[in-house]
């Protein structure tokens, strides 16, 4: 049952990630790219990483595709100029790939990993996945955690230092301002003297 | 094995029958509790004292013809509706409504909502662009921005009640308050509180932050270009979510299935006879009607309002609330922690 659903959804991630590169429209090769994430969190859960496939739902599916859809969907986008390079691209991707398979070939492959035959070990029964990870990622890989976070902090900020532009003559609103804004200084009550009417009906006709 | 599929099916629909129902009679509420707002009747006609009306609204929805717009992208208008009621409908699986009373009772119930609520976005986003419509597109942009910023605010708060609970299992976030109502996270953590319910309406794109509807200004958002049943899938899906937002606004702050009197010498006793499922119901009317007060109240927020009151105002007060509710635990206060 368990094997048949992993090869459910390993094959549907190996289709969408194949028409991710494969698929003419940007906006349609985004949603493919969704699909797969989708997929490798369920083959995550089906592992027992449940915490791991969830959170790549949140961060990748939930946040970083939603702003990529964004991004794709507000740029005019052509296809065929995409095309053009294919070709010049080919060799150097190539390289790319065989580099990676054999990177694989190697890990997988190692006595050390062991991961043929050997497998993942199986978890305890009342295994707390969230609770595991936590512990450790406070306590054993504190400073490794921490200086992740700080570098991930410093991008951030010099990701907006870089695209930071004060442009001259913008019109924008002073928020405060608009706050504070009150009766006394919107709204001027005259008091006028009534005039008599001039000349009348009679007079305008005239 | 086909035992537990049986058992799990028939949980599934026990628990989303009722769920169309309520969403079903929860359009007839608001129309009649906004129009006695508004000095009106509301629907009134069909069936008595208008209880049919959202049957028949539902009937007539289903006759209508499905129209796809010209140059639309075909498979993906009509996936979208699918894609918004799927998540809607798969959170339900990790809400307890009583003890026990559980579809899925899994550890990381807290962030299987985070994900799914957040998968909710994909409906709108395909919607709007897949329409080939510009006010469809202007929806779809404003409310995948306001979904995406509000669910950070959204996030945070459930990590104080995360925090405060010590799990993330929802039956085991209800059981960490155990107790008369002076027990329950509200108090505790009042400012998430409040800032999880202004961004829930917000996550669910309502009045006074519906700007993605905004039908002064851009006719009905994202959903524009939709037409019968289609059209009554987002709308199911929407009032599905708003549901949820009260459902799980009263499992984290309001105690869940605790009667308000729980473990009181007199009145816990006398109240014990009341099932788990009426209260937690009861708290979650509450906060629907709210929905509905809100609707009927304010008007709605200005676009940069809406971003200014969530990355400026929500997130720095739950950052904050944060580093004292850390505080609190540590130091033990009161009868939470």
């Amino acid at each position: 049952m368990e094997q048949a659903v992993f090869y459910l959804f390993a094959a549907i991630l190996l289709f969408a990630a194949t028409m991710v590169i494969t698929v003419r429209n940007p906006v349609q090769a985004a949603l493919f790219l969704v699909l797969a994430f989708f997929n490798a969190a369920v083959l995550w859960v089906l592992v027992g990483a449940e915490f791991l496939g969830i959170a790549l739902v949140v961060v990748y599916v939930g946040a970083v595709m939603v702003l990529f859809l964004f991004v794709v969907m507000m740029l005019d986008i052509t296809a065929a100029p995409m095309r053009e390079g294919f070709a010049r691209y080919l060799p150097v991707g190539i390289l790319v790939a065989v580099l990676m398979v054999l990177q694989l070939g190697v890990v997988i492959l190692s006595d050390d990993v062991a991961l043929v035959g050997g497998l993942i070990p199986e978890p305890a029964a009342d295994a707390d996945n969230i609770r595991a990870i936590g512990t450790v990622l406070y306590t054993v890989y504190v400073y490794p955690f921490e200086i992740a976070a700080v570098i991930l902090l410093v991008a951030i900020v010099a990701a907006i230092t870089l695209t930071l532009r004060r442009r001259q003559g913008t019109k924008h609103q002073n928020i405060e301002e608009q706050l504070s804004a009150n009766k006394a200084n919107r709204l001027r009550v005259l008091k006028m003297e009534a005039e008599p009417r001039q000349g009348g009906e009679g007079a305008e006709r005239q | 094995m086909f035992e537990t599929l049986f058992w799990t099916f028939s949980k599934i629909w026990a628990v989303l029958i009722p769920l169309f129902i309520g969403v079903a009679y929860f359009t007839y509420f608001e129309r009649r509790v906004i129009g006695h707002m508004q000095d009106r009747r509301g629907p009134n006609r069909v069936g008595y004292k208008g209880l049919l009306q959202p049957f028949a609204d539902a009937l007539k929805l289903l006759f209508k013809e499905i129209t796809v717009p010209t140059h639309a992208n075909r498979v993906l208008f009509l996936l979208a509706p699918a894609l918004s009621i799927g998540p809607a409908v798969a959170v339900w699986a990790v809400i307890p409504f009583a003890d026990g009373w559980v579809v899925a009772d899994i550890n990381a119930g807290l962030l299987y909502i985070l994900a799914m609520t957040s998968l909710g976005v994909y409906g709108i986003i395909v919607a709007g662009w897949a329409s080939n419509s510009k006010y469809a597109l202007l929806g779809t942009l404003r409310a995948s921005a306001q979904v995406v910023s509000y669910e950070i605010a959204m996030g945070f708060a459930l990590v104080g009640v995360l925090m405060a609970a010590g799990t993330m299992n929802l039956s085991g976030i209800v059981e960490a308050q155990a107790g008369p109502f002076w027990n329950w996270f509200w108090l505790p953590l009042l400012p998430l509180f409040l800032v999880y319910w202004i961004s829930g309406v917000a996550e669910t794109n309502r009045a006074p932050f519906d700007v993605a509807e905004g039908e002064s200004e851009i006719v009905a958002g994202f959903h524009v270009e939709y037409s019968g049943m289609a059209f009554a899938v987002f709308f199911l899906a929407e009032y599905a979510n708003m549901i949820l937002i009260c459902v799980i606004a009263a499992i984290m702050f309001l105690g869940g299935w605790y009667s308000p009197f729980h473990g009181l010498p007199v009145l816990g006793p006398a109240l014990d006879w009341v099932p788990g499922i009426v209260w937690l119901l009861l708290k979650a009317c509450f906060f629907a009607f709210c929905y509905l007060w809100f609707r009927a109240t304010f008007p709605r927020y200005r676009y940069d309002q809406i971003m200014r009151l969530g990355w400026k105002v929500l997130i720095p007060v739950t950052v904050v609330w944060l580093v004292v509710l850390t505080v609190l635990i540590y130091a033990g206060v009161g009868p939470w922690f």
